[in-house]
């Protein structure tokens, strides 16, 4: 199987970089942008066929390491 | 005494460290590279700042699993003395040793300056011959330095008497209620983004940060009835 991971800055976290990338969007004329928030995306494949399984184990994969719970959010999509 | 510094791929203040504890209490220590299982040896642990492991995925995420942290969090449970600066601080936080996280500075800058620190908590192991509320100057040099809790946490920080250390005047890096060093509530593990170790001595700018050494020295020297120095 394949996951996708989506690990977040929480809402309530500063995040300069997507402020700067917002800046730079609005610089270039596009002022139809809101707010940017910016993360981080990983691919994983897994060597599993049971869902409940990768899901479970992708969820300790992000407590554990991928996503720091004090300023990240994540989710993630399983394929396959 | 016996003094660690921890060595990762990647640190590179370990060198500094080492020289500012021969520099200013002139006890033992040690280089332990991050695979060492064993710590028993040592009454304090020095994480020096670097960017171990290249601070691949977030700074400190990976060093958090060295075999040698599982070893840290034991000392640090034995009421040891643990002091991780900058990365180290990185690194301490996300092994849950500390509070909070380290975020992108607000500027989204290196920062590499001195800076004005007041000393907000002068009891625990790693500042007890500051004065509480003296002003000190101790180098910056980090790009991923803006501390950051929940206001839920920060009043726990406060109530506990958590916060060491605060930057006087400007703040460099965005931090939440202008922090720049913590301890965990035994005052043992203390983490903080200046280096100390980059200031013991006139020449290098400040010799502000050598009483961070010999306060642990007191410590220890304090809980083991041995004579104290000042």
């Amino acid at each position: 199987m394949k996951a996708k991971v989506y690990v977040t800055i929480k809402q309530n976290v500063l995040d300069p970089q997507g402020n700067a990338v917002q800046g730079a969007l609005h610089t270039l004329g596009f002022n139809e942008v809101g707010k940017v928030r910016i993360g981080k995306y990983l691919e994983i494949d897994l060597d599993t066929n049971d869902r409940a399984q990768a899901e479970e184990k992708l969820k300790t994969m992000c407590e554990k390491l991928l996503a720091n719970t004090v300023v990240e959010d994540y989710r993630f999509e399983l394929e396959g | 005494m016996k003094f660690a510094v921890i060595v990762f791929p990647g640190s590179n203040c370990d060198i500094d460290c080492y020289k500012a504890v021969e520099d200013t209490v002139g006890e033992s220590v040690d280089y332990v590279f991050h695979t060492a299982t064993d710590l028993s040896a040592y009454d304090a642990i020095l994480v020096p700042g670097g960017f171990s492991y290249g601070d691949y995925l977030r700074c400190g995420a990976i060093a958090q699993f060295a075999p040698v942290m599982a070893e840290v969090q034991k000392a640090a449970e034995a009421g040891k003395f643990v002091l991780g600066i900058c990365n180290g601080f990185q690194i301490l936080t996300e092994a849950g040793l500390l509070p909070g996280a380290l975020i992108r500075n607000n500027s989204l800058k290196f920062r590499c300056h001195q800076v004005g620190l007041v000393v907000e908590n002068a009891t625990t192991g790693f500042t007890n011959a500051y004065s509480q509320g003296e002003v000190i100057q101790i180098p910056i040099a980090h790009g991923e330095g803006s501390y950051f809790v929940e206001d839920e946490q920060l009043a726990a920080l406060k109530a506990n008497n958590q916060i060491v250390f605060r930057y006087a005047g400007d703040n460099p890096n965005g931090s939440v209620d202008d922090i720049a060093g913590v301890c965990n509530e035994a005052g043992n593990v203390v983490g903080m983004m200046p280096h100390p170790e980059r200031a013991v001595k006139e020449i290098l700018g400040s010799a502000d940060g050598a009483k961070m050494f010999t306060s642990v020295l007191n410590a220890w020297r304090e809980r083991n009835g041995a004579a104290s120095i000042r």
